[in-house]
């Protein structure tokens, strides 16, 4: 289409199929314009309810059951039904071809604005950043889900659903330690998984018979000083620690287990990139549609609604609001890219200080670097400004259960800018939101007692969820299980012990 | 080419089954919820949709988090006062001080609330009164229909054809076709006449319009007898069935005797005659008639809320009931059900009369009496009630001791509907 004669695109409350096409093509042009590398796409039409139903089942088209799902399901319907939230106007999966859900309600301006978001923003993401490259095969992730789903209905209908219900509640309790943060999967395709999977189950159970050699072993082995322990390296990831290495757990089960530690897995990308992904997604969808405006495309009337639902997306309450709950992912990814931007376009003197790699850079350059090789805590670490410390007024309070009162650590201040980086950072740093646990040690050779161990930070104790995670970390190892603490000085104490009862069978 | 797919119309209610397996799994403690729903619900209600709440940390599903304590700092946007160092109180619990130890689902409070259907909601209810599986499924129903004539239509099955209708329709057509046709031919042929009489045969204008009236013929013999769209078939739909009205008198003993749980147990047993009428009635009224020595008519907030003490004379209820069918509610128009809930302590000399109050003026009047008494004990009023049982079909009695005793009552009348 030329300048000479610009047909604008279409404007009205009710969206045709024919409508979303237009948008489709002219957003698609103007992110290719931009340099977007993306997924294909695919647009799905659902309606409100299916989407809450996507919600529930944490996103995903696919999903086995579970009540879990169904008990965020009705709070989520109720939430929508009394109209504390609008439904987000978007579900997008990583997947290839990449999945946008739009939701049958919304306008046509709210349905070009999720096509500018999810299906060329986060598609781009996800096929750009290191860690969604690394951890999920988009190409496969459908198949699996339906392999997952197909194998746990298998399962229910041969050991029954409660069983597998219980062996699934296990497995949830334990899918935040149930990931590799720092450990890189091996290459290999999903595929083969299904195949695979029989040669697993063989391998596996003669794997965990270790535990059962009964016949003593020559007891050369250093005499005098700590016998060796089962395990060589203390292991973070439970999940997997378990679906290798317990005694009781039938072929099936240790499926189940894996089954739910790779959906764990493929999802940890997600959580370490909320705000880089996020932010992108809505600054593309801000730089696209502005340029569509620019064109003299869109309509006035289509830029004032897309307008309103956008800042109210960004919209960051203050900290003494009375609906504060956090910072806003949204604001400060969507604040930063743009800031990122104008450190490339037009830096002033304070940022060729800061940042002097990116100072009058080009700015599609940078900003692709920044998307592919960073994740929240090294992009905050890396790129947040203190102008952009001082649009947002961030502060840090630091809270120590050993002062009686609380003590503002760092302002926007000159000399807080350094401090207060690395300390939004570090509060991006799912290493310091999640408790750092590790199995210690198996008695193999006595009552096969797992121990894990929990190293504090910052003297932060365990929540008391812990008990019940305990009890379900105990069913699936299937005898004792020790949680033990250690202290900054080094010494070790027992925080809690579960008996596990014999298994009736 | 873009890819839209329409999924609106696949997998609806696709979480149907969480939804199932969620109710199943917390099913003692929805029970337990509904329970506490029913005693403060009205009777009319009862089938309402209904939100209930469950104690959330039943529900709960543990994860490792940190808990509060410990030494952490946290970035908060929008500074407007503080200065590198100040220091101030910990804010009360839950405000901003909470740091990041709160739990995920972002809720605090205290019950997972959320709305049964109908369905769910009655299945509950049912299952605590022990109704038989064929019973839950017809009670749960809510309108039976019928098929009734309404007119013709153009379309049917061959067995539907009216073939008065459709030859009257061919009749209607081949005249309002043909009519005009026939105006003309005795025209052409009065003309012919007339040609005929004065030229003679040959004469090429007679040759012309023998020719106009051989095809004006044609056409006339070309209208079917019958086309198809003259055919007209019976038409029938569906209506609901009940389009009756009927009137529920809830007759209970108020005094000292009865206490809170037995008005619950009489609340369960109104509650199902209700719900039994909902299905076979469009209309119903509810009649509260609570009684002590004397007899109110009154709403449903002070039938079972408000308490009495003193004697029982249950005639006095029974009496009352009796003028109001008389004066509001003719047995022509409307069908009568009556349920009495006593614990048995009656006034010794108004049993017998109660018994003859009833046989002689109620029983007559109404579809279905029931009368529980909720005691562990036969009571006089219970004793003189069993000399009914034989002579009258609409009448059913029964002890109550739990819920589950509820059912046998209706018994007879839920068999006899239901057949």
């Amino acid at each position: 289409m030329t300048a000479a004669h610009i047909e604008p695109l279409p404007y009205s409350s009710d969206w045709t199929e024919d409508g979303l096409r237009r948008y489709e093509a002219e957003i698609g042009r103007v992110a290719a314009a931009h340099g977007l590398d993306c997924y294909r796409h695919q647009i799905e039409i659902i309606t409100a309810e299916q989407m809450l139903d996507a919600y529930a089942s944490i996103g995903m088209p696919v999903f086995y059951h579970h009540w879990s799902f169904g008990k965020h399901f009705l709070a989520t319907e109720r939430n929508y039904k009394r109209g504390q939230m609008g439904l987000a106007y978007e579900i997008v999966i990583n997947s290839d071809p990449c999945i946008a859900y739009l939701m049958e309600e919304n306008t046509l301006t709210m349905q070009a604005l999720v096509i500018a978001h999810a299906a060329y923003g986060h598609n781009s993401f996800f096929k750009g950043n290191y860690l969604f490259k690394a951890w999920t095969s988009a190409d496969a992730i459908i198949d699996y889900l339906v392999f997952a789903r197909n194998y746990i209905a298998d399962c229910e209908e041969r050991h029954g659903q409660d069983e597998v219900e219980h062996l699934l509640d296990a497995c949830h309790a334990l899918m935040n330690v149930g990931v590799d943060r720092y450990k890189r999967p091996p290459k290999l395709s999903l595929d083969k998984e299904k195949a695979r999977q029989r040669e697993r189950e063989a391998y596996l159970q003669a794997h965990v018979n270790d535990l059962w050699r009964t016949l003593p072993r020559q007891e050369r082995t250093s005499v005098e000083g700590e016998r060796e322990r089962f395990v060589k390296e203390p292991e973070e990831n439970l999940l997997y620690f378990i679906e290798k290495n317990a005694p009781l757990l039938e072929p099936w089960q240790r499926e189940i287990v894996r089954i739910v530690r790779k959906i764990a897995q493929y999802f940890h990308p997600q959580r370490q990139t909320q705000v880089m992904n996020e932010g992108w997604a809505t600054f593309w969808h801000y730089t696209i549609l502005n340029t569509l405006y620019d064109e003299g495309l869109l309509a006035d009337g289509f830029m004032f609604e897309f307008l309103q639902s956008h800042s109210s997306v960004i919209y960051q309450p203050p900290y003494s609001a009375g609906w504060f709950s956090g910072i806003n992912p949204y604001t400060l990814g969507f604040s930063m890219w743009r800031d990122i931007r104008r450190i490339c376009e037009a830096p002033t003197d304070e940022d060729r200080n800061w940042f002097s790699d990116i100072a009058g850079s080009d700015w599609h350059e940078t900003l692709d670097f920044a998307m592919r090789n960073f994740k929240d805590e090294s992009f905050v670490a890396q790129y947040l400004s203190p102008k952009l410390m001082r649009d947002l007024r961030l502060f840090s309070i630091e809270d120590d259960d050993r002062e009686a009162r609380l003590r503002v650590a760092a302002i926007h201040d000159e000399g807080g800018y350094r401090e207060l980086r690395q300390q939004l950072s570090e509060q991006y740093n799912l290493g310091n939101r999640e408790p750092d646990l590790q199995v210690w040690d198996v008695d193999f050779r006595g009552d096969r007692t797992l121990t894990v161990r929990y190293t504090p930070r910052d003297r932060q104790p365990l929540a008391d969820s812990v008990d019940s995670v305990l009890e379900h970390l105990a069913s699936l190892w299937g005898f004792t299980v020790r949680l033990e603490e250690i202290s900054p000085d080094g010494s070790v104490e027992l925080l809690r012990e579960r008996q596990h009862e014999k298994r009736h069978r | 080419m873009l890819q839209i797919i329409d999924r609106r119309f696949d997998s609806k209610n696709k979480s149907a089954a969480n939804r199932g397996r969620f109710l199943k799994r917390f099913r003692g403690q929805i029970r337990k919820a509904v329970a506490d729903a029913i005693a403060q619900r009205s009777i009319k209600d009862i089938d309402k949709n209904e939100r209930i709440g469950i104690p959330a940390k039943d529900i709960s599903e543990p994860q490792f988090s940190l808990g509060k304590g410990g030494r952490r700092v946290r970035v908060l946007p929008g500074n407007d006062r503080f200065g590198r160092g100040d220091q101030m109180d910990r804010p009360p619990d839950s405000a901003a001080g909470q740091g990041r130890g709160g739990s995920p689902e972002g809720e605090g409070v205290d019950d997972f609330a959320f709305t049964l259907t109908r369905d769910e909601f009655l299945d509950i209810f049912f299952d605590d009164l022990a109704l038989p599986e064929l019973v839950k499924t017809q009670m749960a129903r809510i309108e039976e229909y019928r098929r009734v004539r309404a007119g013709f239509t153009q379309t049917g099955v061959p067995t539907n054809l009216s073939i008065v209708r459709s030859l009257r329709g061919a009749a209607g057509r081949r005249i309002a076709v043909g009519t005009p046709l026939a105006a003309r031919l005795r025209e052409l042929e009065a003309q012919l006449d007339d040609l005929l009489a004065s030229r003679g045969e040959s004469d090429p204008a007679v040759v012309e319009l023998r020719g106009e009236i051989a095809r004006l013929r044609a056409r006339i013999a070309r209208i079917p007898f019958i086309d198809s769209f003259d055919l007209r078939y019976r038409n029938r739909i569906v209506v609901p069935q009940p389009s009756t009205q009927a009137v529920m008198f809830c007759l209970m003993d108020v005094s000292g005797s009865m206490d809170e749980e037995k008005k619950l147990i009489a609340k369960r047993f109104f509650m199902l005659l209700y719900i039994f009428l909902t299905r076979t009635y469009e209309h119903i009224e509810v009649v509260f008639i609570r009684h002590h020595i004397l007899a109110f008519e009154v709403d449903e907030d002070d039938f079972f809320h408000s308490r009495e003490t003193g004697g029982t004379v249950v005639s006095t209820a029974l009496d009352l009931m009796q003028r109001i069918i008389r004066e509001r509610y003719s047995t022509a128009l409307w069908n009568i059900y009556g349920a009495e809930a006593s614990d048995g302590d009656n006034w010794d000399n108004d049993s017998p009369h109660c018994r003859e109050l009833l046989a002689d003026t109620i029983l007559p009047l109404v579809q279905y009496f029931a009368y529980i008494e909720i005691a562990p004990e036969p009571q006089n009023l219970w004793l003189e009630y069993q000399k009914l049982l034989g002579g009258h079909g609409n009448f059913a009695m029964q002890r109550i001791a739990e819920l589950t005793d509820i059912y046998p009552i209706f018994r007879e009348l839920f068999t006899k509907k239901l057949a």
